[in-house]
């Protein structure tokens, strides 16, 4: 597609497109940051299910993606995220956030070390301007490559024997959190040890030409394995069970907010591991510093909530006093947990907490309010061995 | 143990001024300049053989009298309360005295007219001074301090009465050449004045911001200076003055020492590195370098976040100002000019299209093809300055930009025979008395006087770059985004001039912050 096309099209179709819309039979679509993705295929359970028990392939084009090559290219991104950039090798992914000068979280995402100072960073929103704003007194070229890479997360307990099947071999060798360089009909393609479902799980990078073929010889190498296109929903569903936040859902980021204090830090995310404040300089250091001084003003928990009822948007609260409100949540089929993310005061954080959700559900035009007792924890409620096993098991 | 309390670098005049001010509140203070002689662009410089010139500021015409009564300065004037005199081709000039101006080609209108806009201008900067002796306000934090400025700054507005007040919020924002065409009918009374508004910025009559510029330059009259100031010697002596002040109070000052980098230890600063590789320590460092010079190059961009990299590299500072000196073998002829006018302040622009006309070449990297010039002839009333019997010629032209598109090194001698064309139109028998010469491009001033664009207010002086927004936001009163690193140049609040308010408002900032410590 042309770049005359990209700016005439209100919405891009995916690398994968033609594939995806011809299975995707529920005609469910929504906008990712300008693709049409598909929101289900078929059914939003028997997707998920695809995750948690064979393999869910999901469309991630869309994931925003920066190349960020040259000599400053380590010291540049060590300014502009939070954790020791240094630390991941090359062939190693990490996850991590960046924030603006006031400590806030513009966004989370990934970085892949490919090679000395070539670096791929992932994330939800388009930050060119402040990754271009971060460059100045570095030596780093940054290019949107966001169109230029065609992704497939594909998870699930079957994904390495599915990707074997396609001829990956000696992927079962592949880390959690690593990345493999495979030739795939002639071409380079990359594998990493990444996801967002919890899950034993890859995601597969190659170029856009070769989007359609990978599509079409994945789905055929794993047919055995119980091989399903997902959609955003059953995708969604499985990360909130891995507890895994979200960028507009369990946050909004800082430069997208409009009214004071409605950003948060990444303490405030329970993201604070992710932060070294032993480097010298990072943006949002100095308020960081500030802020572990003064105290956070939230905290992000894990709530554990009795009934069946998924908590959506409830608001928290002990005794009388509402305290918080959730941000995502769902019934987890596979944990069998009434689960969720919530935004509480910094005071209510530690895991054993006693809140109160309060929960309205409707049923036939009749809405129902009940105030469901939960307790903060620690960890998601599903996390099999699986997850971080090397090499990975064969199902 | 550190090697000094503070080390200063930069010693320009609001270095040395506050070196000065914080050994008298008993910190060991060394002032690092990278010249070989202090003072900064307040300086005199022998360009040519036994002629020697005030190498960029050409005038005193607005130091603040607080820090001359502190530092117990005695500077020795070799002329005081300067008229100036807008030059016409064919000898219709016209005098600016104070508030009085006289011409026999004027109206009584312009004339009845010009007492009543100065007075007002100066209500004005008297306003200004409000704010200018005290540290920026800060607006979020309640600081009784501040709110005590702005309350001032307030009530001084209410006091100005109903129409003066309103007249200066409508006037703050608009232009010179509106302002000129709705006060005056004289096209080079306009004219004269007009250029006050843009002198050293990048900035035409037509352009916002060019009133407050005319407004800030009339602080000189709340400082006692009716007119410029001819300081014996030349504008050298006044660094000079600044540093056996200084000295006089215990500091310890370096010349000829360039710092390469201030160090900093995670977030704070902790002294400085020399060109020549010493390393010095400090609990203070205070830069009277420019906001960019001081975060780009010596502290470095990679050590600080970008949301300050961001904003020192939006400050907009590019110098238009170039100064030609000339070596005289007499004194020229100026047209209808008597000998004992030539000390005076003499001005060429004619018209404010003319300023205009200079001033849209730069806007797209051309020197003006007609420049205006602001002239001193400083051996009328300093004859020690040049040979006996010799004379020297000090203009300060504009406008040249600081990026020449065709490069300077090939056109500076087509810009300088330019200059002296223009020269030539007024006295017509200069140019066979020119025995030596010497253009100072912007970018030179920028090599000569350590500062970014060649800039000599470190930053254009626009609403948008005053007050809390000065340097930057999340730099005022004078700290910055380094712990224990400060700005005291013409960067920071209030501004450039050899005023000496910067340098002095930091030290007081710096001493206040020690004593809450």
């Amino acid at each position: 597609m042309s770049a005359e096309d990209r700016i005439l099209k209100m919405l891009l179709p995916t690398p994968f497109h033609d594939r995806v819309a011809a299975v995707c039979e529920t005609n469910e679509w929504s906008n990712w940051k300008g693709y049409t993705t598909p929101e289900s295929y078929t059914d939003v359970e028997l997707e998920y299910f695809a995750i948690r028990s064979g393999t869910g392939v999901f469309d991630l084009s869309p994931m925003v993606k920066y190349r960020i090559t040259g000599p400053d290219a380590e010291a540049y991104l060590n300014r502009l995220v939070t954790r020791d950039v240094s630390k991941i090798k090359v062939g190693r992914v990490g996850y991590t956030v960046w924030c603006d000068e006031q400590g806030q979280v513009m966004d989370d995402g990934t970085i892949f070390h490919l090679a000395e100072n070539d670096y791929r960073l992932c994330s939800y929103t388009h930050v060119m301007d402040w990754m271009s704003w971060s460059a100045l007194g570095f030596d780093v070229s940054i290019v949107d490559e966001t169109t230029e890479v065609a992704a497939l997360s594909v998870q699930g307990p079957t994904s390495c024997s599915c990707l074997q099947a396609m001829g990956l071999a000696g992927l079962e060798a592949l880390k959690p959190f690593g990345i493999m360089d495979f030739t795939f009909e002639g071409v380079p393609l990359m594998v990493s040890r990444t996801g967002f479902t919890g899950d034993l799980g890859y995601e597969v990078w190659v170029e856009p030409a070769l989007a359609v073929t990978l599509w079409d010889k994945l789905f055929a190498a794993g047919k055995p394995y119980v091989i399903r296109p997902v959609g955003g929903a059953a995708y969604e569903l499985a990360r909130i069970e891995a507890g895994f936040l979200q960028a507009g859902s369990d946050f909004v980021p800082a430069e997208e907010t409009v009214r004071i204090g409605r950003s948060r830090s990444p303490f405030e995310l329970g993201l604070g591991w992710l932060v070294d404040l032993n480097k010298p300089v990072f943006n949002g250091r100095r308020a960081l510093l500030e802020e572990k001084k003064k105290g956070s003003r939230y905290n992000t928990v894990m709530l554990d909530i009795e009934g069946n009822k998924p908590a959506d948007h409830a608001f928290v609260y002990v005794g009388n006093k509402q305290v918080g409100n959730v941000t995502s949540a769902a019934w987890c089929p596979t944990s069998k947990s009434n689960f969720a993310i919530a935004n509480v005061d910094a005071a209510y954080g530690k895991p054993g907490t006693e809140l109160v959700a309060e929960i309205y559900y409707e049923r036939e035009l009749h809405w129902t309010r009940i105030m469901a007792k939960c307790v903060v924890v620690e960890g998601s409620p599903f996390n099999p061995p699986r997850r971080r096993q090397t090499p990975a098991p064969a199902f | 143990m550190t090697d000094y309390d503070v080390v200063v670098v930069g010693g320009g005049h609001n270095g040395l001024v506050c070196s000065a001010y914080l050994a008298k509140s008993g910190r060991k203070v060394l002032v690092l300049e990278a010249n070989d002689v202090p003072g900064g662009a307040a300086s005199t410089r022998e360009f040519s053989p036994g002629y020697s010139v005030s190498g960029c500021a050409n005038w005193l015409y607005q130091l603040n009298p607080d820090v001359v009564k502190d530092l117990g300065l005695r500077l020795d004037y070799a002329a005081r309360d300067l008229s100036t005199i807008g030059l016409s081709p064919d000898g219709k000039h016209l005098t600016i005295s104070g508030n009085v101006v006289t011409s026999d080609h004027l109206s009584a209108k312009d004339k009845a007219a010009f007492a009543p806009f100065q007075a007002k201008m100066v209500k004005f900067a008297r306003l200004l001074n409000t704010a200018f002796k005290r540290r920026p306000p800060k607006l979020v934090e309640n600081n009784i301090h501040d709110r005590m400025t702005l309350l001032k700054l307030g009530i001084d507005m209410k006091l100005l009465g109903k129409e003066d007040m309103q007249e200066l919020l409508r006037l703050a924002l608009i232009n010179m050449y509106d302002v000129m065409q709705e006060t005056f009918d004289d096209e080079l009374l306009q004219s004269v004045l007009a250029l006050e508004g843009v002198m050293g910025s990048h900035m035409g009559p037509r352009s916002p911001n060019t009133v407050f510029g005319y407004i800030y330059r009339r602080l000189g009259e709340v400082y006692g200076f009716h007119g410029p100031a001819q300081v014996k010697g030349g504008m050298g002596v006044v660094g000079t003055a600044l540093a056996s002040a200084a000295t006089a109070s215990g500091v310890e000052v370096r010349t000829g020492a360039r710092v390469a980098s201030i160090n900093l230890k995670a977030d704070s600063a902790q002294g400085v590195t020399l060109a020549d590789g010493t390393t010095l320590t400090a609990t203070t460092v205070v830069s009277n370098a420019d906001p960019k010079t001081t975060f780009e190059k010596l502290v470095g961009f990679r050590n600080i976040e970008a949301g300050t990299t961001r904003r020192v590299s939006n400050i907009r500072m590019k110098g238009d100002a170039a100064k030609l000196h000339l070596a005289l073998d007499a004194l020229p002829d100026f047209t209808g000019l008597s000998g004992d006018q030539l000390g005076q302040r003499l001005v060429i622009a004619p018209s404010m299209k003319y300023l205009e006309n200079a001033f849209n070449h730069v806007k797209y990297g051309e020197f003006s093809q007609a420049p205006t010039m602001e002239i001193s002839i400083p051996t009328v009333n300093d004859a020690d300055l040049a040979p006996s019997g010799k004379h020297i010629l000090s203009a300060t032209i504009q406008f040249a930009p600081y990026e020449l598109k065709a490069g300077w090194d090939d056109n500076k001698k087509v810009f300088e025979q330019i200059c002296i064309d223009v020269l030539a139109s007024y006295a017509p028998d200069i140019r066979s008395l020119i025995t030596a010469s010497e253009l100072l491009t912007p970018a030179d001033l920028e090599a000569q006087y350590n500062m970014v664009g060649g800039h000599w207010h470190h930053g254009e002086i626009s609403l948008d770059q005053i007050m809390m927004m000065r340097p930057f936001p999340g730099a005022t009163q004078y700290a910055t985004p380094v712990d224990n690193l400060y700005l005291c140049g013409a960067g920071a609040h209030p501004g450039g001039g050899v005023m000496g308010l910067a340098g002095r408002n930091a030290a007081r900032e710096i001493i206040q912050r020690g004593k809450k410590a």
